[in-house]
């Protein structure tokens, strides 16, 4: 009975800038939701709201069904982790998880019980005497998060809680959250800006950008069929490519006009959806993994045409290609075994199955 | 209950009638009543006193009657009166200025030495200005002492003919400002030695590789970088000075011949041995607006480092 | 090519490293100069004043030897004043001040402090700036309607007196040095307890004042030291020996008439010197990194 329900919410600060400018949401008991999009479009602010850190202008907050606006963050029972972790220097690990409990007035034994409880899932019981200056960033964070769990509170929430560590151990703490989600099964709202975390945390995955949410949904849906254009931009690495181009209408099939004299031929099971645009300017968004060198070619929709490529970025199991069209930059992935030089043009194949087409005066994928 | 409660959702009173408003509301007055003490000393014990000090010094000598200027005009007319405003300027500057190049130049030396040794060397050389200023000035005046001068006997040995330290207005002035220097360089020593472990070694690497001697990283790093503490010191210590009692009512209580009085002796001999209250709150006042401007300025400077803090 | 340049370029390399260690090895040796100049100066005094202190009066009147060398050590002097009534009660005056100031200067400073770092309220800003400009006011400013005042509440000549007026040396920077310390606990760490369910005083005993404990030490140490050699204050009020603190007892009461027992006064000025230094022994890194917090920051 821990869902979280955001309604209509809004905050302004003084001077009347909004940083959240009415959003809903409504997360289900059990969920973990993440909270996702570039510094400045509220997300932290919501979480925060959510927290009782700061006062929600207008609309409302309910945690478990209770409208919590004037609630002050104590009485909300939520327990929160923080990107610098804030555990407090000078308690013992022990002392750090136990003391939102002592505050409470909780019972010594059932103290001490919760705490190794949450020391055993996070396998920090070696550490418990240890003060948190002697403890690695990654011990830090377990830390942060057995105090979160000794609390068993009705939400969990997380602000950008792994930004602070170096990137293999984010990796290993994002793991590490996701088992303790499974374990706990706490609502969980998570904040932060890296698309790739939101991606495999999330059940479901808010993306937030100016104060407004963009979309809503499940990681593989807002890969797959991006709402808008910020969506499409914002999740995926390397980052979709958007490639202005010109829709036409030739005999019953559209033709999509790019830069360089590429024409290519919209899927004809497509043509309803586009048919409105028909001899307007468009964005032809398709991701760098949809742009290959030629393969699978007896497949339906795959257009090969020749680029240049300027750039050429081995990964190992990959090789990413930046290749110029016409001023704009391109991203492909290709097999690492596909020859390619700088300079040297290459052909290359779209796998319009997968294309977007984004009207750019909206800003909407169609 | 959850989705029952979609549109009319009960909404929570918080325990003990704390809704987040009067939370933020009833912050302020527990801010405030923290601050009570605070603004009870502040108001009560320095701003009443001082406006209390303005009134007193426009009274007559038995506080019977309103005489407005009448005291800083018969002080401004007093030859004495004069040279306390000289001796206290020249007193003030010169002991300043001294204090800030020996603080200076020892901080540097001290920089320059192994971390191991330096602690050892910083706590040898803060001694002075761990010793309470009016007890260590009484050794002063014994290594004065006419008669016993233990100085003039070290200076014998060079050949050095006896130096009437306190007899003659001139060495008075100075072995006042000597004692002075010898207390408060050891402060100006150890802000810039902080001042100076600030910034950030890269820096010297930087310029050095750029090509800069020695002197030109002082000039062009250590200098600039340490500006901003520098003028603060500098005007703290000003202040400081100029305010000096403890040295000059130790060491000469003001003569030879009333030579070496500064405003704070002075205002003490008028006010309180000479029983002029209202005469020796005016001799204080004179302080006020030379302090005052000083304080601008460091006001300033802390703001401003403040801000770069930002 | 790259051969040959570096085959040319390499005596010059050697050549400037050797003058670098040079160079190196000068400012090393410049810098034990001055210091040992600098501190024969700065310890001079003191020396000076505790060997006039293990003299006898007749030794210290014999103007025949060296004044530096001590021929015949003694501590009488030590022994009479520490047996002396006088001296025994201008030391307990001011531990009874110096104890009772510090504890209201920290109580009155920690709280305001708190408040003005962390619980914005109208007039706060003022208030700090305010905070600040009363540390510049210096006690020499202020003794003469203090002394009316403290006069007018029947406190003359009398410890309470003091009591009463030390806080207005030591409160403004306990309090400016707290607030630096407090502003520097991150704002995440009261959120965190806010959450963890602290209301704000179990916040400030809990959280604040343990983790700021160095600051709170470096205020301690300054508020013990200005009390202790507080000078103007117990001059200008105090005039009866037996309410005298020692920096105002020594100054005043062990110089008699024109015969001084210069033994005896310096060893009376280093006894009541000793409490500061004691402090300053132990907790002297303390003490510098809270004076010095400011300089460090930029």
């Amino acid at each position: 009975m821990a869902q979280v329900s955001i309604r209509k919410v809004v905050k302004a600060y003084e001077g009347g800038v909004q940083a959240v400018k009415g959003i809903d949401l409504e997360i289900a008991d059990h969920e973990f939701v993440v909270l996702v999009g570039p510094s400045g479009c509220g997300k932290s602010t919501t979480l925060r709201m959510i927290a009782g850190l700061e006062e929600i202008t207008s609309g409302e907050i309910a945690i478990g069904g209770m409208v919590v606006n004037d609630i002050p963050p104590r009485d909300r029972d939520i327990a929160m982790v923080f990107q610098n972790y804030a555990l407090y220097p000078h308690m013992s690990v022990y002392d750090n998880m136990a003391f939102g409990l002592t505050l409470r007035k909780f019972p010594k034994d059932e103290i001490k019980r919760r705490v190794e409880n949450a020391a055993r899932i996070l396998d920090i019981t070696p550490l418990l005497d240890r003060k948190p200056k002697a403890l690695s960033g990654g011990q830090r964070q377990r830390v942060a998060m057995g105090r979160a769990i000794v609390r068993d509170p009705k939400v969990f929430l997380f602000d950008e809680p792994l930004s602070n560590l170096d990137a293999k151990l984010r990796v290993q703490m994002r793991t590490e959250i996701k088992k303790v989600h499974q374990t706990v099964k706490t609502t969980t709202v998570y904040v932060t800006h890296d698309q790739v975390e939101a991606m495999t945390l999330a059940d479901r995955v808010v993306v937030m950008n100016h104060g407004v949410i963009e979309q809503v949904g499940p990681p593989q849906e807002l890969y797959h069929s991006p709402n808008t254009r910020f969506v499409a931009g914002f999740i995926g690495s390397p980052a979709m490519n958007f490639i202005p181009a010109r829709m036409e209408n030739g005999s019953g099939a559209l033709r999509l006009n790019l830069p360089n004299g590429i024409v290519l031929p919209v899927p004809a099971e497509r043509t309803a959806r586009y048919g409105a645009m028909a001899g307007k300017e468009v964005l032809f968004g398709i991701r760098p993994e949809h742009l290959t060198e030629p393969k699978n070619l007896d497949r339906q929709n795959i257009a090969v045409f020749e680029l240049t490529p300027e750039v050429i970025e081995p990964m190992g199991m990959e090789t990413l290609l930046h290749l110029w069209m016409q001023g704009h930059e391109v991203c492909s992935r290709i097999d690492p075994t596909t020859p390619a030089e700088p300079g040297r043009p290459m052909q290359v194949a779209a796998d319009l199955n997968h294309m977007h087409i984004i009207d750019p005066e909206s800003g909407r994928v169609l | 209950m959850a989705d029952g409660a979609t549109l009319a959702m009960p909404r929570a009173e918080a325990p003990g009638g704390a809704s987040l408003k009067r939370f933020a509301r009833r912050r302020s007055t527990i801010a405030f009543l923290m601050t009570l003490p605070l603004i009870a000393v502040i108001g009560g014990l320095v701003a009443w006193p001082a406006g209390y000090a303005i009134w007193l010094s426009m009274l007559n000598r038995r506080m019977t009657q309103f005489i407005g200027l009448g005291n800083f005009e018969i002080l401004l007319d007093s030859e004495t009166f004069r040279m306390v405003i000289f001796q206290s300027v020249f007193f003030a500057v010169t002991a300043v200025i001294l204090k800030a190049l020996i603080g200076f130049w020892l901080a540097h030396m001290l920089h320059h030495l192994p971390a191991k040794g330096q602690k050892k060397w910083r706590g040898m050389l803060l001694v002075p200005w761990v010793i309470p200023p009016a007890l260590s000035t009484l050794g002063w005046w014994w290594m004065f002492e006419p008669t016993y001068s233990s100085i003039n006997w070290v200076l014998a040995i060079f050949a050095v003919p006896a130096v009437p330290w306190l007899g003659e207005p001139w060495w008075a002035r100075i072995s006042v400002i000597i004692v002075n220097v010898w207390y408060g360089a050891p402060f100006f020593m150890i802000m810039y030695l902080a001042a100076l472990k600030s910034v950030p070694e890269q820096l010297y690497e930087a310029a050095a590789i750029d090509g800069a001697t020695g002197w030109q990283k002082l000039r062009y790093v250590t200098l600039p970088m340490m500006r901003n503490i520098i003028s603060i010191t500098v005007l703290f210590s000003l202040i400081v000075t100029f305010a000096n009692y403890d040295i000059v009512r130790v060491l000469t209580n003001g003569g030879p011949r009333d030579l070496t009085h500064v405003f704070a002796s002075y205002a003490f001999q008028v006010g309180v041995l000479a029983g002029n209250i209202p005469r020796g709150a005016a001799v204080s006042l004179f302080m006020f607006p030379i302090l005052a401007v000083i304080a601008f300025f460091v006001l300033r400077g802390v703001n401003r480092r403040t801000k770069e803090e930002l | 090519m790259s051969a040959t340049t570096a085959s040319r370029d390499a005596p010059g390399i050697y050549h400037k490293a050797g003058s670098l260690r040079s160079e190196r090895r000068w400012a090393l040796w410049t810098a034990y100069a001055s210091l040992i100049v600098a501190a024969i100066i700065m310890l001079a005094p003191p020396v000076y004043m505790f060997l006039t202190s293990i003299k006898t009066s007749a030794e210290i009147a014999d103007l025949g030897g060296n004044p530096w060398i001590v021929r015949s050590p003694t501590l009488e002097n030590y022994r009479a004043l520490l047996s002396s009534p006088m001296f025994m009660g201008f030391f307990w005056n001011s531990v009874k001040v110096t104890l009772l100031v510090v504890a209201v200067s920290m109580v009155i400073s920690v709280l305001a402090a708190f408040a003005l770092a962390r619980m914005r309220f109208w007039g706060s800003q003022w208030l700090a700036t305010g905070v600040f400009l009363t540390y510049l006011v210096p006690d020499t400013l202020l003794f003469i309607p203090l002394y009316q005042i403290v006069g007018s509440l029947g406190l003359l000549n009398s410890t309470w007196g003091l009591v009463l007026v030390y806080p207005t040396l030591t409160v403004p920077f306990c309090t400016w040095i707290m607030i630096g310390y407090f502003a520097s606990i991150p704002k995440e760490l009261d959120e965190a307890a806010l959450i963890d369910g602290a209301n704000w005083m179990q916040m400030l005993v809990r959280i604040f004042i343990p983790v700021a404990l160095p600051g709170i030490i470096a205020a301690t140490i300054f508020a013990f030291t200005v009390s202790w050699a507080a000078f103007v204050y117990p001059t200008a009020f105090i005039t009866t020996p037996s309410e005298m603190p020692l920096t105002i007892g020594v100054v005043s009461q062990l110089i008699r008439g024109d015969t001084f027992a210069w033994g005896q006064l310096m060893a009376g000025a280093l006894l009541a010197a000793l409490p500061p230094v004691i402090v300053y022994v132990f907790l002297m890194d303390y003490y510098i990194a809270g004076l010095t917090a400011g300089a460090t920051k930029g």
